[in-house]
């Protein structure tokens, strides 16, 4: 039970294209059930044009955790359908909708065929024989709906009370009972992978930082890796550092946002208040390193865009400090008070085997007893070097994925404390060459929502032809969809900021 | 004549100072500096002079709401004797009205909410009246146990019953009616543990959802009214758990602005150490309040046989 079929990756590594294997496709789809049934899962699945315009070529990376390497595959699609793998592999549908909007193939046999982003097919065919001169609204079209006389339906979003970001969502509800929850979004649809195709300009960076204004540093390392990998260029152990540290901090000022959001969502003013203000102490670090406190200009192709210096790294190590001390009293609070316990306990549980199913990633996966960290399971960077043990709970609820959080948050700031012990010489910045042509490469890196999957491929001239981007909220907003059932309906902020998923990541 | 006028003014004045402080005592928990001691005034000063929007699927429901709220709170206030001062108005069985003209002013409110026609109106709107069914009960064991005390179904008589009438009999009765009551408290004034004011999610809340379509002075008079029930209770329970009063009559204002304080400070500390409930949890905790107040009866009538 092995899909031997597949060429066999290492992260951030660039093989040639000739090196992917194409397989007919029931040996593609008997390689992804394979895969998934011995425990792998499917990072990327995504489709590319080719030169024949009736041709379609799918992708497929699926991470072997195991073995510590990823499995690469495509195949060839003639026409515009093709058989649907959802049914027997769940954590295919939201790629499989994908690949049938951009590139107007049906997926024969899919349960719940709708548009992801809402937008226009990049062929001249369309899934759903909508006109080409027709203009496509987000979320205008069917939901699924439950019959009954006291079922009611509610509806939320786009425009929500709070300052986030557009979404909507649908409810079928029994009373304060949620039966089903489908959540529409491709508010924030950019075009950022179509734009990534070509030369590598200026911009390219710049779009990379901001895919997802929190993942600044995980998306452009992961945009970096790839360059790096298609152009064979080798960073020093310097850079490699300051990229893990960078990392480290924006998990930190994330993670600890997040307990302070959950704890205002349960009514409880002290951590909330106090998380608030130690969220801003961590970006103020990242600041610290590169003048920035959401991370811009720190991951350049190369290696780090700021060196650092003794000066500054004892001032920020004496800022962890205090800061480190600052969380803990404000977060453990929130496990000594039994009133918000008895919030975060049993609410909005997401089972192992449905975690398994939909393919999760991050702390979510990791809160539903998932053994899944990218730092551990597919290193890159520093991380083949220096281990940060993987914090993981088997709870499944509000509370495992909050106290998740709490400990990455300690594991991080011990990690930045090592690194800093013994600061590798070398120079931050090392000249990065052309890209290699015909050359296909994925780079995974363990955000602190999850796992940011970059796949490039070149052309002949080396630029870009296609750049796929897969954020972990891709794969982590179906979780929240089914957490959700059974649940009332007035425990969904608290279900939400618990996953605290991206909108614009997922919208690209 | 003078002490009604002081009634009046402190009735119409008081109470957005009550939010204020409770605000300042939250604030200062979570080591902020937090608004003003007067926000509530601004608030209210700012809605008034803004514009309103009226959604086409209403009726004139939608606009009674907050007015006949205010007018039903108002005179709740006038019926309730503050202190050692008798009430504005008063008369036997003004007890009945009292406790109905909350629910007068929850039927107006929760009517304008569905009159919006938004689910989450509907859905706030449901959770009110479900809650109030086990709030209204515990409010009536209270008023039962202090007639029954005080042997009179005038509000003034009840809530001012001499200290020397007290027996050792009545402590305990009295004691689970003010923990019972002071649960109503919470739950009608919409805080912590039952409902969040601060909240900005509209799943979630339940006074706050219902008044979500009404701006600009409706609101501010909403704003207003809420408050004004928080006095009014709060001047209730005060009667209850502090019937102390000093020999210099005019002294007892300042005493009474004074526990009202405190009362503000003891709320904003409740709101500060515990979380919210769960929703389903909500009805568990009135179902709680009602039984202190009930149980409290049934040792007041075992102790009178």
């Amino acid at each position: 039970m092995n899909n031997h079929s597949l060429a066999k990756l290492t992260n951030g590594r660039a093989v040639k294209l000739d090196a992917i294997p194409t397989l007919e496709f029931e040996g593609f789809k008997q390689a992804i059930l394979d895969g998934t049934a011995a425990g792998q899962r499917v990072s990327a699945m995504f489709g590319d044009s080719t030169e024949q315009a009736d041709i379609t070529q799918l992708y497929v990376v699926m991470a072997d955790d195991e073995q510590n390497r990823l499995c690469v595959g495509r195949t060839q699609i003639q026409g515009d359908k093709f058989s649907s793998l959802t049914p027997d592999c769940p954590q295919l549908h939201l790629f499989e909708r994908e690949i049938a909007e951009q590139f107007g193939l049906k997926p024969i046999g899919h349960p719940w065929l709708k548009p992801v982003r809402y937008c226009h097919s990049k062929t001249n065919r369309d899934a759903w024989d909508r006109p080409a001169n027709e203009s496509i609204l987000p979320a205008v079209g069917d939901f699924y709906q439950v019959e009954g006389d006291e079922v009611h339906e509610v509806a939320v979003g786009p425009v929500h009370a709070g300052i986030i970001e557009p979404g909507h969502f649908r409810f079928q509800c029994h009373g304060e009972r949620v039966f089903h929850l489908e959540i529409a979004l491709g508010f924030q649809h950019r075009g950022v992978e179509q734009a990534m195709i070509g030369e590598p300009t200026n911009r390219s960076i710049h779009y990379a930082e901001t895919l997802a204004g929190d993942t600044t540093i995980a998306h452009t390392t992961g945009y970096c890796q790839a360059i790096e990998a298609l152009a064979h260029c080798q960073k020093t152990a310097r850079a490699q550092m300051l990229r893990g540290v960078a990392l480290e901090l924006e998990r930190l000022a994330n993670h600890v946002g997040d307990l302070g959001a959950i704890s205002n969502d349960v009514g409880f003013l002290p951590t909330a208040s106090y998380c608030g203000r130690i969220r801003g102490d961590f970006l103020n670090m990242t600041a610290l390193l590169c003048g920035s406190r959401f991370g811009r200009g720190m991951i350049r192709p190369g290696g780090v865009g700021f060196d650092i210096d003794a000066h500054c790294a004892a001032d920020l190590l004496c800022r962890l400090d205090k800061a480190e001390k600052d969380t803990a009293n404000a977060v453990n609070l929130l496990w000594d008070t039994p009133s918000v316990m008895a919030r975060l306990e049993n609410t909005g549980i997401l089972p192992q085997r449905v975690a398994v199913e939909l393919g999760i990633v991050g702390p979510a996966a990791r809160a539903s007893g998932l053994v899944r960290d990218i730092r551990q399971d597919q290193p890159s960077g520093i991380f083949r070097f220096s281990h940060i043990p993987v914090s993981a709970c088997d709870n499944g609820d509000a509370f495992g994925r909050a106290f998740v959080r709490w400990l990455e948050i300690q594991r991080s700031i011990k990690f930045i404390r090592e690194q800093f012990a013994a600061i590798p010489a070398g120079s931050p910045l090392v000249e990065v060459g052309p890209l290699a042509p015909d050359s296909f490469t994925v780079t995974l890196n363990e955000g602190w929502r999850g796992e940011v999957c970059h796949t490039a491929i070149t052309n002949k001239q080396g630029s870009f032809a296609r750049y796929k981007i897969v954020d972990p909220s891709f794969h982590n907003w179906p979780a929240l969809a089914y957490a959700l059932r059974g649940q009332e309906i007035s425990d969904f902020p608290l279900c939400n900021k618990s996953f605290n998923l991206s909108y614009c990541g997922h919208d690209l | 004549m003078v002490d009604k006028l002081i009634h009046i003014l402190l009735l119409l004045t008081m109470p957005p100072l009550l939010l204020g402080i409770i605000n300042k005592t939250k604030a200062w928990f979570a080591g902020r500096n937090g608004p003003p001691v007067l926000q509530a005034y601004y608030d209210i000063i700012k809605l008034m002079r803004k514009g309103m929007v009226i959604s086409r699927t209403t009726t004139w429901v939608f606009i009674a709401g907050p007015i006949v709220t205010l007018a039903t709170v108002l005179l709740a206030g006038m019926l309730m004797p503050i202190s050692r001062f008798n009430a504005p108005i008063s008369f036997a069985g003004d007890l009945i009205l009292f406790a109905y003209l909350f629910g007068l002013a929850r039927f107006f409110t929760t009517a304008a909410a569905l009159d919006t026609g938004s689910p989450f109106e509907g859905m706030g709107a449901a959770r009110e009246v479900t809650f109030a069914c086990l709030s209204e009960p515990a409010l009536f064991f209270t008023l039962l146990v202090l007639a029954k005390v005080s042997g009179s179904l005038t509000l003034n008589n009840m809530l001012h019953c001499p200290a020397g009438a007290f027996s050792v009999a009545m402590a305990a009765p009295l004691v689970l009616v003010s923990i019972g009551l002071f649960i109503v408290l919470l739950a009608e004034t919409c805080r912590i543990p039952v409902d969040d004011p601060n909240t900005h999610l509209e799943l979630t809340m339940i006074h706050e959802v219902m008044v979500l379509d009404h701006s600009g002075p409706l609101f501010g008079i909403i704003l207003y009214s809420a408050s004004m029930k928080l006095f009014i209770l709060g001047a209730v329970l005060l009667h209850i758990i502090s019937p102390f009063q000093t020999k210099t009559i005019w002294m007892n204002w300042p005493l009474f602005i004074m526990e009202m304080f405190g009362l503000a400070i003891v709320i904003g500390i409740v709101e500060s150490v515990m979380a919210r409930l769960r929703m389903r949890h909500i009805p568990y905790l009135l179902i709680s309040a009602l039984l202190f107040c009930g149980f409290g009866f049934i040792l007041l009538v075992r102790y009178y046989q």
